[in-house]
């Protein structure tokens, strides 16, 4: 439980922080919440030789609302999206989807722009970003650009985030169709077994956990277009999918579960 | 002795506990807060194989590192110590198989965590980076992972030279024909077997140590995270051959053991033998991952159990084969555990003819130890699961089975089958109190409601009677039981000139509130404020007398230490009084902080003009020897017997198989209690420990012996949040065993928990054809026994 070493810089800005980024290469990680990066250098999962810290930039700490797309800062913490009073009146899912994640310590390190950028398949905000067919924005040496959830997780901890690129901001419309959250696991403060966000009415429908990113369920977004019931939809939910086996479940049962709280999900939604 | 909430007295009210203010604000010191001057940091290379021998220790690259000073290996520290340096102090049977143990491997590796080699560094994370760094060469041998294939013809050695797997094997029969006859003429006959899971003690606070020594004198300081600093003070004495006199042993604010911190430990031996040979402070600090194999685990038993029943439900014999599992090696009690549990397998029942046998065995895993109710929880386990399965053969409520079969409240002091005494006890009233506080006429209505609908979330209900031997112990019970030491505990009360009062106590709080308990005792008979009562402990130098904390024995046999030698004092201050009033001190009484002649208010002494007396000695009576301050050791005559019913009322999601604890009650009888606020809390946390066995905590290996659970990401401890809200009554039935009347409540909650629990999931699943799950019953294991017992896929 004790990392190896490391170099420690604070970033002014997030121009600062990329280019930072751009001198120290692949030796270099932003840290941000610290709440996925630590532990990863405490169990010597990850030994970045430089830390560069953006966590202090609280300029990328907001939540704002024009013309029906709501903005979202990358430091942004997870409490704040809980208790965001925006939110709950433009895009309810993601402050719900927040208030699930760990334990309140956790929310109130987490960023944003954090859990996206680590794309840990079983992460709870990532699906719903997912779901809700949020755009990503990337700041760069070459300046900022827009990249949708949809092409943002590339593989297992991957995404297309280049090394000397940050995650500024995160859009999404405001959402006012039905949706849901079903997050199953053991302990309050742990990640999902299986997840599944629905998002306006069956339109966006994510897995968490079933694969080796957040996963879009195409299928079961097809099914719910042509006016399947939710037990109709929900039971292709996990066709083709090779889920991850853990401890607290092998492929066959994360598939089972998968079509339950698909159907769940649905049915909170509003698909009959 | 009053037991109320009179704001008069303090025994019996909720008090707050003194300790709480300096440990939630990070004011405790705990042993990784402190540093001495001059100190080098060990880190330890664990083994990564479950057996395998050792060809060869490569310190090079370790060296390389800034801050590493040595890397040392098994074989260049072996003349720190003898042959079999690390102590089991409970070799059960005179034929016991117990394979020396010695502080880091030598040749072989015989478990994932076996420590292999040592580094020496002038910083924690240098040792740490060391310790990473050091290359070990393995030749992997054959590993024993699973209990019963251990025994099995041909199965592979832990250790070649024993050849066998087997420790030993622990017989209690007392008469072989009775029991073979009641199982013959028995109407109802139930046969069952059961895996208790290990499980991973996981205090808060992992262990730490630092040694230092005293060059000039030869004098040597430990300072460790343990439950036991005067048992590790003989033993470190003994095992390192340093004289007794010249230790001294401190534990400083422990953050918890719940019996793993009942050890004494090769890091300990290691810190201490080091630091003697280099003159410098030597300290480890365990990590989290470490702790899940460098620490004993707990349970690790398969059960066989059979009960022998008359038609009507009334059993006749109880028969246990067990298999327990030690683990690599035997630690300071381990093989003792399984024994706490074998007088214990009838329960709370009047049953006449006993058979308990328990075979133990090595294997290529961390040793286990006494965690948590230590014997006892498994054997509560068995009984109350088969006792359910009885109820359905016989087609009663659980309720009924048991109250058939209860040992009846006249019958006390009763002589059980397995050769004890229960002290007190109305085991019907206690179960008449928890049924009616769950209302579970109501609970069984809905239950039937959701059968008929077919609802996937089935309601079921968990019962569980237990009682425990607590009090650990009488010194000639453990002689009999070929246990190393007695049982007795030491107090010492010493009045200060200004009426001030000190308690020293051999019992070694780690979290249990024995501050705040032993000034209530000994406020309540001085006449005294409890803040006016200090309470020293777990410090050699400062309690040189004690056997610790563990078993649930703090408070009926260090409580009681402590209540008579405060008698004690008042019988000395009792003779100054009649002296200084030239009274017969026959006519005197004690009250209100004063002895006055009784009925005569205006002839009083009080306590503090007393205690000055005695200090100045100016005039005390002839003979008497000045100041006020008495010892007392003692020795219990017999055990405690707490019980309780507990039950659990469970919801199981059948589309999933997650289980919810939606309603759980307590009846506990722990006697008389001294403060019942700390005694809820012993029963909050005790509960959901037992709980977590059931549902949740596992410490999983895989076949070849790797642990897989080495954090708690993967190892499931439960926090606030999976804790069901526990309604918590008591019935007291005051032990007549000490002056009193306590029992103990330490591990009662984690006793009864367990099995309440799962006969709850077992109830909920019976619709399916479900008659048992294995724990934990995470939710995947009840989607497949439901699976399974519908005859669907698994
Ligand atoms: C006990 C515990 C329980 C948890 N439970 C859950 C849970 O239930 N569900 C869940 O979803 N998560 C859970 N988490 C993870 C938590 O949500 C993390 O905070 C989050 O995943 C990462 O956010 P962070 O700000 O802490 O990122 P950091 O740990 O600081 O960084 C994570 C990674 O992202 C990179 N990074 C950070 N910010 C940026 C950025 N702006 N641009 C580009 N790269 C960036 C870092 O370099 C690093 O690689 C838990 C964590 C803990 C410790």
């Amino acid at each position: 439980m004790i990392p190896a070493s490391f170099d420690y810089e604070v970033a002014e800005s997030a121009e600062h922080a990329v280019s930072l980024l751009a001198d120290h290469g692949d030796e270099a990680k932003l840290l941000a919440g610290g709440h996925s990066l630590i532990p990863m250098m405490r169990f010597r999962l990850a030994a970045p030789t430089v830390l560069v810290d953006v966590g202090r930039l609280d300029d990328l700490r907001y939540i704002n609302s024009a013309n029906g797309t709501i903005s979202i800062g990358a430091l942004t913490r997870h409490s704040e999206l809980e208790h965001s009073a925006l939110l709950a009146e433009s895009c309810p899912m993601l402050a719900s989807v927040a208030a699930l994640v760990g334990d309140p310590a956790v929310r109130h390190r987490g960023t944003l722009g954090g859990t996206l950028a680590h794309s840990d398949p079983a992460s709870d905000l990532p699906a719903a970003v997912l779901a809700l067919g949020a755009t990503i924005v990337a700041r760069g040496p070459g300046g900022d650009r827009e990249i949708a959830a949809t092409d943002f997780f590339t593989g297992y901890f991957e995404s297309a985030l280049a090394d000397d690129e940050m995650i500024v901001e995160v859009r999404v419309a405001a959402s006012a169709g039905g949706w849901n959250y079903q997050k199953f696991n053991r302990r309050a403060q742990d990640w999902a077994i299986v997840g599944v966000a629905v998002a306006e009415g069956g339109a966006g429908v994510s897995l968490v956990n079933m694969g080796a990113t957040p996963l879009r369920a195409s299928a079961v977004e097809a099914a719910v277009a042509a006016g399947a019931s939710a037990g109709d939809a929900a039971a292709v939910a996990a066709d083709g999918l090779q889920p991850p086996t853990d401890l607290n479940a092998d492929a066959d049962y994360r598939r089972h579960l998968a079509r339950v709280f698909t159907q769940r999900a649905l049915k909170a939604a509003g698909v009959a | 002795m009053t037991m109320t909430d009179d704001p008069a007295t303090h025994m019996g009210s909720h008090r707050l506990r003194r300790e709480d203010p300096a440990l939630l604000t990070g004011e405790a010191q705990f042993i990784d807060d402190m540093s001495l001057h001059g100190e080098i940091w060990v880190g330890i290379v664990r083994s990564t194989e479950a057996h395998a021998t050792i060809l060869g220790v490569d310190g090079r690259a370790a060296l390389e590192i800034d801050g590493v000073t040595e890397v040392l290996s098994g074989a260049d520290l072996a003349p720190l110590w003898g042959e079999g340096a690390l102590p089991c102090a409970w070799p059960v049977t005179d034929d016991m198989r117990d394979p020396a143990h010695l502080p880091v491997a030598t040749s072989v590796a015989k478990y994932v965590g076996d420590a292999v080699a040592v580094v020496l560094a002038d910083s924690r994370y240098a040792a740490a980076d060391g310790a990473a760094a050091v290359s070990v060469d393995y030749d992997p041998l054959p590993a024993v992972v699973d209990i019963e294939a251990a025994v099995a013809e041909g199965a592979p050695l832990v250790h070649e030279d024993l050849g066998t797997n087997e420790s030993y094997t622990w017989p209690l029969i007392p008469d072989p024909k009775a029991v073979d006859a009641a199982f013959a003429g028995a109407a109802h006959v139930v046969s069952e077997r059961y895996v208790q899971q290990r499980l991973i003690p996981a205090p808060m606070e992992p262990r730490g140590v630092i040694a230092a020594p005293g060059v000039a004198n030869g004098e040597l300081t430990l300072y460790s995270a343990t439950q036991i600093p005067h048992i590790l003070k003989v033993m470190t004495a003994v095992t390192l051959d340093i004289p007794e006199h010249k230790i001294r042993v401190v534990a400083p604010s422990v953050g918890g053991g719940f019996g793993c911190k009942l050890n004494v430990y090769a890091e300990e031996i290691l810190c201490c033998a080091l630091a003697m040979d280099r003159g410098v402070p030597v300290r480890w600090t365990e990590g989290r991952s470490e702790a899940a194999t460098a620490t004993i685990q707990g349970r690790g038993q398969v059960q066989h159990i059979e009960l022998a029943a008359d038609a009507d439900g009334k059993v006749q014999a109880v028969r246990v084969k067990l298999l327990a599992d030690m683990g690599a090696y035997l630690q300071l009690v381990t093989p003792g555990v399984p024994l706490l549990g074998a007088f214990l397998y009838h329960g709370c029942y009047d049953v006449a003819h006993y058979s308990f046998e328990c075979t133990s065995v090595f294997t290529n895993k961390t040793p286990t130890d006494a965690y948590r109710g230590a014997g006892r929880p498994e054997a509560t386990y068995a009984v109350e699961r088969a006792m359910d399965s009885l109820a359905v053969a016989v087609g009663v409520t659980p309720e009924e089975i048991r109250s058939r079969n209860f040992i009846a409240a006249d019958a006390f002091p009763y002589e059980s089958c397995a050769e004890l005494t229960f002290d007190s006890g109305d085991y019907q009233a206690v179960l008449d109190k928890a049924v009616a506080m769950a209302d579970l006429e109501s609970v069984r209505a809905e239950q039937a409601q959701r059968r008929a609908d077919g609802s996937n979330r089935q309601i079921g209900v968990g019962l569980s009677s237990y009682v425990e031997m607590c009090g650990l112990a009488p010194s000639r019970v453990l002689a009999s039981l070929n246990y190393g030491a007695g049982g007795w505990e030491a107090a010492t009360v010493r009045v200060l000139p200004t009426a001030k009062v000190q308690v020293i106590t051999g019992s070694t709080p780690h979290g249990q509130g024995h501050e705040t308990s032993w000034s209530m005792i000994v406020a309540d008979k001085l006449g005294i404020d409890p803040d006016d009562v200090d309470v020293l402990h777990s410090d050699t130098a400062i309690s040189p007398t004690g056997l610790d904390t563990y078993g649930s024995r703090s408070l009926s046999v260090g409580g009681t230490a402590v209540f008579m030698a405060t008698d004690k004092v008042l019988d000395k201050a009792r003779l100054i009084a009649a002296h200084q009033l030239e009274a017969n001190e026959d006519d005197l009484e004690y009250f209100d902080g004063a002895f006055q002649v009784k009925g005569t208010p205006t002839a009083a002494v009080p306590f503090a003009a007393i205690a000055f007396a005695a200090f100045t000695a100016h005039d005390l009576p002839d003979g008497m020897e000045p100041n006020l301050e008495a010892h007392v050791t003692y020795d219990p005559p017999n055990f405690t017997f707490p019980n309780g019913t507990h039950i659990a009322v469970v919801e199981v999601d059948t589309e999933t198989g997650n289980v919810d604890i939606v309603d759980y009650v307590a009846v506990d009888d722990c006697g008389n209690q001294v403060n019942p606020m700390i005694v809820e809390g012993q029963v909050h946390g005790g509960v959901l420990q037992g709980a977590a066995q059931a549902l949740y905590e596992d410490a999983v290996y895989n076949e070849d012996g790797q642990i897989v659970t080495v954090n708690l990401g993967d190892y499931l401890v439960p926090s606030a949040a999976e804790a069901p809200v526990y309604r918590v009554a008591s019935h007291v039935t005051p032990s007549p065993t000490n002056p009193m009347g306590v029992k103990g409540i330490g591990e009662a909650g984690t006793i009864a928990a367990t099995p309440a629990v799962i006969n709850a999931v077992v109830d909920a699943l019976r619709p399916t054809g479900v008659t048992d799950v294995t724990m934990p019953a995470s939710p995947q294991t009840v989607w497949r026994a439901i699976n399974e017992a519908q005859g669907g896929a698994s």
